[in-house]
């Protein structure tokens, strides 16, 4: 009986997060159709969901697995431009521009995890500090390789060539008449045709909600959780360490990956310095202030940070200064006692009220 | 309570080692030969030779630091041995890992406790089970029928093995919240939820009071009964040691000093002098 409550609660909570993400999603078209957004603020949505997700898969690197990684945006950075690539050289076989946004996400997704299986081997063998650092590097060498890429198409298919000696410029490719440029090295992505929509982002949240939440609520995700809390514990009973700890890295950033290829499809040029050290300190911040294995804490502190500088343009100069103070401001709150406490009491009367229901029965 | 139990006798089995008489016919579930480890310089546990029975509940004994929880280390295989032999059901352990350990049959709890703590009571057994009930992650993911079987399975099994310890109530209680020594019996639940053939217990009466004592002395014979399994036990509390275990060493620095059954070991004048000293007139 208690169990079957208690299954409640963590479904309550799940089935929560996907109303409410739901219910923003209507909220949010039906003021656009009204005219209500201007259009800075329609320019947001898709980052924003791009940065929800961000947020929600690094939530599962940090706040399940509790290992510190600071290379998420490296993961973004590789699935955004796998996704150009595949979307631009798609362009004739798939005309349909949703089914192309679906596939590049995929192809996102895929490169992500394949990335996250290259970097998680060695990485995931450190721990703590150690393992942050790694992560960190890890993600600048990405970016320094997306900055050496240059990438085109033309009716032979795909041309690719690394620009490492630094001589290389897009015409070595050897492109033909109907060629175009996908990835100029450092200058990026140029011309690129953009697919996202605010429904997509909106979809992807959903995707991404479902296998982190379905995930941490299963069996592996009690292994994953189990190494987070004790180690040696796990190890004790049985548990296989490289096996959990990969499978939640690789499905963070397969979900960075997917979450890139959007970001990258919504804008029609980006370059690789976007996805630098401090988009990997951003979404982290996203990810502390919701609260470590909090995933609408996450998706709620992603859209305030992320429409808060935004907001915050009145300010002028002093904007990030504002957005500074009210990080710290809203920090100290969240960690207050009084606060806590008073979170604390409404859910100890919960509590309480469980058994004896229990034993009513 | 254990008090009119009849004295175990101790038969020889085909090394230098005794198990009880009852387990005679079958082969011991542990037996260690020779074991060794050396960290740098140091000899931590040196030639240790022990074998216990199927169903034997075992104590191991010794002054602080005496290198008994690095015997446990070493079963486990947290240490790689040095020198010797460790057979678990007749098989070589050599070259295991923990992770292998445990499924070859040695589950333990350890002397500062280890839970999940974060997590319930429940999931802490659940975890315990990770091997015995098993589904894959997209089963999990998309919730297929695999996920569904194994739940109900899982959270059937997890009651039940917390049923040991009358823990059910506590199923949804976090379980670093949980009093000091329920936190202990979890992490027998948690151990044994594992399906082990041999349990390894470190100090579980550690930080009990003496009712409480009393009932984990009886809850382990019960868990040797019902499950049928051997279990071996460091412990510091006498009463217990003497009241429940069948066969004891004693370990001081690093060696076995004496084995033998409990009389034998509290009549042993070895095993007095490494717990009190020398009396005067003899040295």
């Amino acid at each position: 009986m208690n169990k079957l409550k208690s299954m409640k609660t963590a479904a309550k909570v799940n089935f929560a997060t996907y109303l409410g993400v739901i219910l923003a999603f209507v909220l949010v078209s039906v003021m656009r159709s009204q005219g209500l957004i201007n259009s800075a603020m329609g320019g947001m949505l898709v980052p924003v969901c791009c940065y929800i997700v961000m947020a929600v898969s690094l939530n599962l690197t940090v706040g399940v697995l509790g290992e510190l990684s600071l290379g998420h945006a490296g993961f973004m950075s590789v699935g955004a431009f796998s996704g150009i690539i595949a979307a631009m050289s798609l362009q004739n076989a798939v005309p349909f521009a949703p089914v192309r946004l679906g596939i590049a996400m995929l192809v996102g997704a895929a490169c992500g995890a394949v990335t996250g299986v290259v970097v998680g081997v060695p990485v995931l063998r450190l721990r703590g500090d150690y393992l942050a650092i790694v992560t960190l590097a890890f993600g600048e060498i990405i970016k320094e390789l997306i900055n050496c890429l240059l990438v085109g198409v033309d009716s032979k298919g795909l041309h690719m060539a690394f620009n490492l000696t630094g001589t290389l410029t897009i015409d070595s490719l050897g492109l033909g008449e109907d060629g175009i440029a996908i990835i100029k090295g450092a200058q990026g992505s140029v011309g690129t045709t953009k697919l996202a929509s605010f429904t997509a982002g909106f979809v992807l949240i959903l995707v991404a909600l479902f296998i982190i939440q379905n995930l941490v609520n299963s069996r592996s995700g009690r292994a994953i959780m189990a190494l987070r809390d004790n180690q040696i514990a796990a190890e004790s009973v049985g548990i296989n360490i490289t096996k959990y700890k990969l499978m939640a890295f690789v499905t963070s950033a397969a979900l960075a990956g997917a979450a890139g290829a959007l970001y990258g499809l919504n804008f029609s040029s980006l370059q690789a310095a976007k996805f630098n050290f401090n988009t990997s300190i951003l979404v982290l911040v996203y990810v502390v202030l919701g609260g470590l294995g909090n995933m609408w804490g996450s998706i709620i502190a992603a859209v305030v940070l992320y429409v808060l500088p935004e907001a915050l343009r009145e300010f002028q100069d002093y904007r990030m200064l504002v957005y500074a103070i009210v990080l710290i401001l809203v920090m100290l709150a969240t960690n207050n006692p009084m606060i806590k406490g008073f979170f604390a009491r409404l859910f100890r009367r919960d509590r309480k009220a469980e058994p004896k229901g229990g034993e009513a029965k | 309570m254990s008090a009119k139990r009849e004295p175990t006798k101790l038969v020889p089995v085909p090394s230098t080692n005794r198990i009880p008489e009852r387990d005679a016919d079958k082969s011991p579930i542990l037996e260690c030969r020779h074991l060794g480890i050396d960290f740098g310089g140091l000899t931590a546990v040196d030639d240790f030779d022990m074998a216990i029975g199927r169903t034997e509940i075992a104590g191991l004994i010794g002054p602080n630091g005496a290198g008994k929880t690095t015997v446990f280390n070493l079963l486990t295989k947290v240490y790689q041995p040095t020198r010797g032999t460790i057979l678990v059901d007749g098989r070589d352990t050599h070259g295991m890992n923990t992770i292998q350990c445990n499924k070859a049959g040695v589950a333990r709890t350890f002397q500062n406790i280890r839970l999940f703590a974060n997590l319930s009571v429940e999931d802490n057994v659940k975890i315990g089970l990770h091997n015995q009930i098993r589904y894959g992650m997209w089963q999990g993911i998309f919730r297929l029928p695999g996920y569904w079987k194994g739940e109900k399975i899982a959270h059937e099994r997890a009651l039940e093995l917390l049923s040991i310890f009358d823990m059910q109530d506590l199923a949804n209680h976090q379980a670093g919240s949980l009093p000091y020594g329920a936190q202990r019996r979890l992490e027998i639940v948690r151990a044994l939820a594992t399906n082990p053939s041999l349990l390894l217990l470190d100090e579980p009466a550690a930080g009990m009071n003496p009712s409480e004592t009393a009932e984990l002395m009886e809850n382990i014979q019960k868990i040797r009964d019902t499950f049928q399994i051997a279990i071996m036990l460091i412990e510091h509390d006498m009463n217990l040691v003497m009241g429940i275990c069948e066969g004891i060493a004693v370990l001081n620095y690093g060696k076995i000093i004496a084995k033998g059954t409990p009389e034998e070991i509290q009549a042993d004048p070895k095993v007095i002098e490494a717990y009190l000293g020398k009396r005067k007139e003899e040295g």
